[in-house]
């Protein structure tokens, strides 16, 4: 077999697509039997991205003409030359290149013989355009000399020490030497030296014996996450990755490098000698860490987790993760995991069968629905769950234990109503968009790598970032304009801006001339409106937990009638946005359907009656709790005291509840308080969809078996619901999802066969447009930017592809478990048996009524009177708390995780610094913190950005709980700060 | 016979206080801004294109043509940046206009920056020169307080900021993308071109950089007239040149020559060199700084000009000329010369970063003794590899010259000097006295 296996011939519009079976041919030359092979067996479960043809000449460009290896093709002008190579199949070798990162030329081993007007020279093809009339070689013998010059060059001061580096396997550096170098090395001297690896932050370590300077992780650093904290030291062949002195890299954004490095130089602290590529099984799958529905690839090894990777799904995380979600895997194997149902006997829990503890779930809701009505019952929780878990505990809910009673958000959010029924932006369109304003908390730490998007569109599109927030977040920045307002007086800024009145004075703390700054901002973005596409998006979320959400939906309301704008929800917990879409809120049938708007429809459908009246949201059942109305709470993925902004409130919610249940993975705060605990499968044991920010939905993969005994939400409803009498009828997803796509709205014509097809890497929007479902295909993976992803796509470009499959993949050898296709997944999924045997209990009303019309989803909210429940002017003395969640925290799956758990800042108070200097307080001395709920001792940081009437405290760090001081029937906090040396207080109040 | 050279830029050199502003406009210092503030700003570009004048910093690039490249109506502010980063072995020149004539360069800069429409200037010295920087800041403020510098240049409205800038020690800051890079606070790493400087340069902002040397040329262009300083030079190119004649000669130092002298001359007549010292005789010159290859003894009677030098397949170059005798041992030269190659790569690129380093290696087993036959063709692949075809200009293997700047030396040390080599590796060791300073500076 030739050492150079170059794939140049079996172009991605010449390969068969993974579900069709090519006909084997004899007369087939290998290197194209190879490929056929591996496209016919994707790797990748559920995606089917094998089959992906080349992105479409967007036809706004115009196309050269040009030639690849005597091949004519038309590429894009502008284009670099590797970019025009990829589109066609033709691979060209590359180390420092990344298709998400600018061009550096730093390797150069992209060089490829060009035909000019001058004669023929070497180029780099990443970063020479091609054009009209070129004649590019790939693998002339000048361009094969150069090619395997720059490789020997490489391994010089390489230490190959292949055997025991994590790379090994998945190598670019070792696949495009056996590709494109030398057969061998002469050189004979010896090779630099450095301490082997060092650690540069808490989770990488850097090897720089293997490092080839090739400038990827540094250009991450600085041009994608703008943490700028690595950088070349030294030169000539000294030339090393380096920390600046004292300073770790510490980003949010580590694990990227990690992942985009192509040799075994930095590798991530949690994945360090715990498996070989070629023993790793995978699943392409969507992380649920935040709401942004990141695309990952997640690897596990002998039934272990062991990795997840980014992939790059164009349309929302170019490939990239952020640090929590790359690493809170982890976390379903900690010892806080729930195992085994329990039950409450008298003050202890002891472990159960499902069949007890199911028993006495249902005896418990029973007993609360016979004494008081199923509006006595509530269920807080569901954003950990998939869209099919969210829409069976919806429908559970409203025809079994007949209660309106729940609510996805744990108080943290904002009104359901409202979120659902505004105009939608993609993050594309976010990112497009002439203006974006966000309302809502630091992006960087709740939503991370839309934070990344951001800062791209502010950086390379000219999006104008306006921020309303009541402190500075981590986009403050790239912000055009950052307007901090007072907690609580959101909506009136929000008025200001909206309206054509002049301004006169501050409005709720902003300067005027800021106000009409924006003003003219939004003016100038009104007259750039573009067909199909918001001239405004609005980034929709909770600034603060310590100001209510009425203000920010009131606010949101006033700026749904700015000219051109549409919203891109910040609701930042896991599915949440899904659970919503499928009824889990109050007032809110599956499909943005208000309650007496879809009557009629779900009862028809449902067969059975709705509940009359509009539930409670878990602030009113909390609170109906406390005063002894509720029966029975059910806590599904829940742990309001820890999530709830009134930990005061959710404590005596939790306790005066009569009867409390949690479906969960983890033991809590709050869990620990249930009588009936039932295991919840976690996000990777187990199959379903995802909904983000956008209304994107995308494929939820399992990898491992679950935890202990733990089963599924939706199946742990429908034998809830079986218990209590009614049986729903489901025995797989699939016909969960069926009936979702037939009676939801939204959902309509949104099928399995359309999200896990062809859109699987990107997901489907919902609504649905159009005929079908966006027409664009994924983007195709470059082998060597995603190296660790096993993918039948990556494998079709890879330099490698006939050495590695005559060697390691012939197909028998891989048929088992999670690498097979995504049709066998689907189909047979491995789902446990249910009681469920007998048809829907609905049929027989939808046979006897004529069937009502379908109903259409919610519109826009009625503009609500103005400066309702404005807060009162501050009391002498008194500063309005902010406080929002940080990517590192206390929260449960953070904690569960070794290597994140103390990740955290350290508990801190932010005021301005003539605060301190009032109270006579030094920055970093320690204060307590007094508010109408409680009391807090922690150190003060002057911080001047921080307007004097505001303090600032981050919610839920160990040690310092912000939900002991939030008060959440004000519109917002109000807190003393004093010295907590004068009177020797111990905090705690 | 000799062609006599007009005294251009040495023309003060050694007078009293040569460096003074008071001296230096006792011998008609600053007339020739004055004349050219009474051009048009074009016209005076016209008369530095007309005069021939090259890039003295080596490339040789015609001044008057780079100046017209930068985009006439430009939004951002122009910049003109001032190479005086010489770190090349053996060249030294620049150095001496800022010791001995800095106000010569200021006002040669003061005229650019006029015929530019450039408001701000900078110097950008290299990091070793702290006392030319001393005398160079000096002549700036003197430039200031006179009004040739500031808010309205003599009265005339033209503003004009001159800065002096010094490195930190590396010679790649000399590459003018990589100066750039550094002005701009940054590592000096060259940039990818296109775009070049005259559009994207200096913060984003169409920028000339120009030699010291160079930029010392034009107040005596203004001053005679461009057909007079044509007529000094040869065909392609106009003026003297100043030469840094190093090495084994009775007299080195700088001298200003006509273009038209030869090697030979230079090392042999009574104004230069004076000849070898008693009992040497000439093994190899480079004629043109380390990164041109040496010419044989029987080479030597070259003129040391642009073309004449290409016609044979060398380099002018920054006019570094080092001449060394018959008790120089080849192969230890070259490892000295690749050494400071290797030492200086930015690391950007892999062709230098790493061939650099493996070239210096193996001629450092060569001089100790340890070398093989097959050393000799390794170390000639490994140039080509670096540089295919060992041509010049050379192909894109690299973003900057600094990589393919050592294979022709390599090349023709080899080519040269095989026998001396083969001697190395047959006797395994190196038949020359020992040189402890090498051998201890070595950085294995």
């Amino acid at each position: 077999m030739s050492k150079r296996a170059k794939p140049a011939a079996p172009a991605p519009e010449t390969a068969a697509p993974a579900t069709a079976a090519p006909a084997a041919e004899t007369a087939v030359p290998a290197a194209e039997l190879v490929a056929v092979r591996l496209t016919k067996r994707p790797l990748l479960t559920e995606s089917g991205v094998g089959t992906a043809p080349p992105p479409p000449d967007s036809g706004d460009g115009a196309s050269v003409n040009i030639t690849i290896d005597g091949r004519p093709v038309q590429a894009k002008a502008g284009q670099w030359i590797i970019q025009a190579a990829d589109d066609v199949g033709v691979y060209i070798p590359r180390f420092c290149y990344h298709p998400r990162m600018k061009p550096v030329g730093m390797c150069r081993m992209c060089l490829v013989e060009v035909e000019g007007p001058r004669g023929s020279s070497l180029m780099p093809a990443c970063y020479n355009a091609v054009s009209e009339g070129m004649e590019i070689k790939t693998a002339s013998e000048k361009a094969t000399k150069a090619q395997e010059g720059v490789l020997e060059f490489l391994l010089v001061n390489h230490p190959l020490d292949c055997p025991v580096c994590d790379k090994g396997g998945e190598c670019p550096l070792q696949d495009q030497t056996l590709a494109y170098g030398p057969g061998e090395s002469r050189f004979v001297e010896e090779k630099r030296h450095w301490e082997k690896p060092i650690p540069i932050s808490d989770l990488v370590y850097l090897d720089r014996e293997r490092c080839i300077q090739c400038g990827r992780c540094v250009r991450f650093a600085d041009e994608v996450a703008g943490d700028a904290l690595i950088d070349f030291a030294q030169r000539g062949d000294q030339t090393e990755v380096a920390t600046f002195p004292g300073e770790p890299y510490s980003s949010y954004f580590s694990g990227n490098v990690v992942q985009i490095c192509p040799v075994g130089a930095l590798t991530a602290k949690p994945y360090r000698f715990k498996a070989r590529p070629w023993d790793l099984d995978q699943v392409e799958s969507t992380c649920t860490t935040c709401s942004v529905g990141c695309r990952a690839a997640l690897q596990s090894s002998s039934g272990e987790l062991t990795r997840l990777i980014g992939v790059d799904s164009d349309p929302v995380n170019w490939g990239w993760l952020c640090d929590k979600g790359r690493f809170a895997y982890a976390s379903s194997t900690s010892p806080s995991r729930i195992a085994v149902p329990m039950v409450r006997r008298g003050d202890e829990l002891v472990e159960a069968s499902w069949a007890d503890a199911l028993s006495a779930a249902a005896a418990g809701l029973e007993a609360a629905r016979n004494a008081g009505g199923g509006s006595s019952i509530g269920i807080i929780g569901g954003a950990r769950l998939s869209n099919e878990d969210a829409y069976v505990w919806a429908k559970v809910a409203r025809t079994v234990l007949g209660t309106d009673n729940v609510d996805a958000q744990l108080g943290d959010g904002l009104p359901a109503e409202t979120v659902l029924g505004l105009p939608r932006a993609t993050i594309d369109q976010t990112a497009s968009a002439p203006l974006v304003i966000t309302l809502g908390p630091d992006i960087k730490d709740e939503l991370a790598v839309l934070y990344l998007r951001l800062r791209h569109a502010v950086r390379e599109n000219g999006t104008q970032l306006i921020e309303l927030t009541p402190a500075p977040t981590g986009l403050s920045p790239y912000a055009a304009e950052t307007l901090i307002y007072r907690p609580g007086e959101a909506a009136t800024l929000a008025a200001a801006i909206a309206s054509g009145a002049p301004v006169t004075g501050d409005v709720a703390g902003v300067a005027y001339g800021t106000v009409e700054a924006v003003r003219a901002h939004v003016d100038r973005s009104a007259k750039m409106a573009r067909p199909g596409a918001p001239s405004i998006v609005v980034i929709l979320g909770r600034p603060s937990l310590a100001e209510s959400d009425d203000q920010i939906a009131a606010a949101a309301r006033i700026l749904a009638d700015l000219p051109g704008v549409a919203f891109l929800p910040a609701l930042r917990r896991g599915n949440v946005n899904g659970a919503l879409d499928l009824g889990l809120a109050p007032g809110v049938l599956p499909g943005r359907v208000g309650l007496e708007q879809g009557r009629a429809w779900y009862e028809h459908h449902w067969g059975a009656d709705l509940p009359e009246q509009r539930g409670l949201d878990t602030a009113g059942m909390l609170t109906a709790a406390a005063r002894g109305h509720i029966g029975a709470l059910v806590l599904v993925g829940a742990d309001p005291i820890a999530d709830f902004p009134d930990s005061n409130v959710a404590l005596k919610g939790l306790l005066g509840s009569r009867f409390l249940v949690a479906v969960d993975t983890h033991i809590t705060e709050s869990v620990r308080r249930a009588d009936v605990i039932l295991p919840a499968a976690a996000w990777s044991e187990r199959r379903g969809t995802f909904t983000n920010i956008e209304g994107r939905i995308s494929w939820l993969s399992q990898l491992v078996t679950d935890h202990g005994v733990a089963w599924p939400d939706w199946m742990i409803a429908s034998e809830l619901a079986a218990r209590l009498g009614v049986d729903l009828g489901y025995s797989s997803l699939e016909d969960i999802w069926d009936e979702v796509t037939r009676l939801s709205p939204l959902h309509a014509g949104a099928g399995y066969d359309l999200i896990s097809g062809q859109q699987a890497r990107d997901g489907v929007m919902v609504p649905l447009v159009g005929a079908g479902a966006e027409s664009r295909s994924p983007r195709p993976l470059d082998p060597m930017a995603d190296p660790g992803i096993a993918s039948a796509e990556l494998h079709k470009l890879s330099p490698t592809a006939l050495l590695v499959a005559a060697v390691a993949m012939e197909p028998e050898a891989n048929g088992n478990g999670a690498r097979s296709g995504s049709a066998g997944d689907l189909a047979s999924g491995g789902e446990r048996p249910t009681s469920a045997t007998a048809g829907p209990v609905a049929e027989d009303r939808e046979a006897a009524l004529p069937p009502p019309a379908k109903p259409a989803r919610l519109g826009l909210p009625a503009v609500p009177p103005p400066s309702a429940n404005a807060p009162s002017a501050p009391r002498e003395g008194s500063l309005r708390l902010v406080s929002r969640r940080t990517l590192w925290d206390g929260g449960t799956q953070v904690q569960a995780v070794a290597a994140l758990a103390d990740l955290h800042p350290e508990p801190a108070v932010r005021v301005h610094p003539s605060v301190l200097a009032g109270l006579g307080v030094a920055h970093g001395e320690s204060v307590r913190v007094t508010s109408a709920k409680g009391s807090l001792t922690l150190p003060a940081v002057a911080d001047g950005a921080i307007p004097p009437g505001t303090a600032v405290l981050p919610w839920n760090l160990p040690g310092a709980r912000a939900a002991d001081l939030i008060d959440s029937s004000s519109p917002a906090t109000e807190v003393r700060v004093e010295s907590a040396a004068s009177d020797g207080g111990d905090g705690h109040g | 016979m000799l062609p006599a050279a007009e005294k251009v830029i040495t023309r003060n050199w050694g007078k009293p206080d040569s460096w003074t502003l008071e001296a230096y406009r006792k011998s008609g210092g600053y007339q020739s801004l004055e004349k050219a503030l009474g051009m048009s700003p074009q016209a005076v570009t016209d008369e530095v294109k007309k005069s021939n004048l090259r890039g003295r910093g080596g490339a040789g690039f015609p001044t008057g043509l780079k100046w017209s490249f930068v985009p006439k109506d430009s939004p951002k502010p122009k910049y003109l940046a001032v190479n005086a980063d010489e770190s090349e072995p053996g060249t030294f020149k620049d150095r001496y206009i800022l010791e001995n004539d800095p106000h010569m360069l200021l006002e040669g800069i003061a005229i650019a920056a006029f015929a530019l429409g450039v408001h701000t200037a900078y110097i950008y010295a290299r990091g070793e020169f702290k006392f030319p920087t001393q005398r160079l800041q000096g002549a700036v403020d003197e430039a200031y307080q006179a009004g040739f510098f500031g808010p309205s240049m003599l009265g005339k409205g033209f503003a004009l900021d001159v800065y002096v800038v010094r490195g930190a020690g590396a010679y790649i800051c000399g590459e003018e993308t990589g100066m750039l890079e550094s002005l701009e606070g940054k590592k000096g790493w060259p940039r990818l071109k296109p775009p070049f400087p005259a559009v994207v340069g200096l913060f984003g902002s169409p920028t000339v950089v120009n030699n010291v040397e160079t930029l010392a040329s034009v107040p005596a262009i203004l001053e005679h007239g461009a057909a007079w300083y044509a007529k000094l030079g040869t065909e392609k190119s106009g003026g003297t040149k100043l030469i840094c004649l190093s090495g084994s000669v009775k007299r080195p130092g700088v001298f200003e020559i006509s273009m038209r002298t030869t090697v030979r001359q230079l090392i042999e007549d009574e104004r230069y060199g004076q000849g070898m010292p008693a009992g040497r005789k000439v093994k190899a010159v480079i004629p043109g700084g380390s990164s041109a290859p040496v010419l044989a003894a029987n080479e030597l009677d070259v003129e040391l000009e642009f073309e004449a030098l290409k016609k044979v397949d060398n380099m002018a170059g920054s006019g570094g000329v080092i001449v060394m005798d018959d008790t120089t041992c080849m192969v230890r030269s070259l490892w000295r010369v690749i050494r400071f190659y290797a030492e200086e790569s930015c690391g950007q690129c892999t062709p230098c970063r790493e061939g650099g380093g493996w070239l210096e290696k193996i001629l450092e087993r060569i001089e100790r003794g340890q070398g093989r036959e097959s050393d000799l063709d390794l170390l000639m692949d490994v140039c080509d590899n670096i540089s295919p075809g060992v041509a010049w200009p050379p192909a894109q293997t690299t973003i900057c010259v600094l990589g393919p700047s050592m294979p022709p030396a390599v090349a023709a040390g080899i080519q040269m000097f095989r026998d001396e080599y083969l001697t190395h590796v047959r006797e395994g060791r190196c038949p020359f006295p020992p040189d402890r300073l090498l051998l201890r500076l070595a950085r294995v």
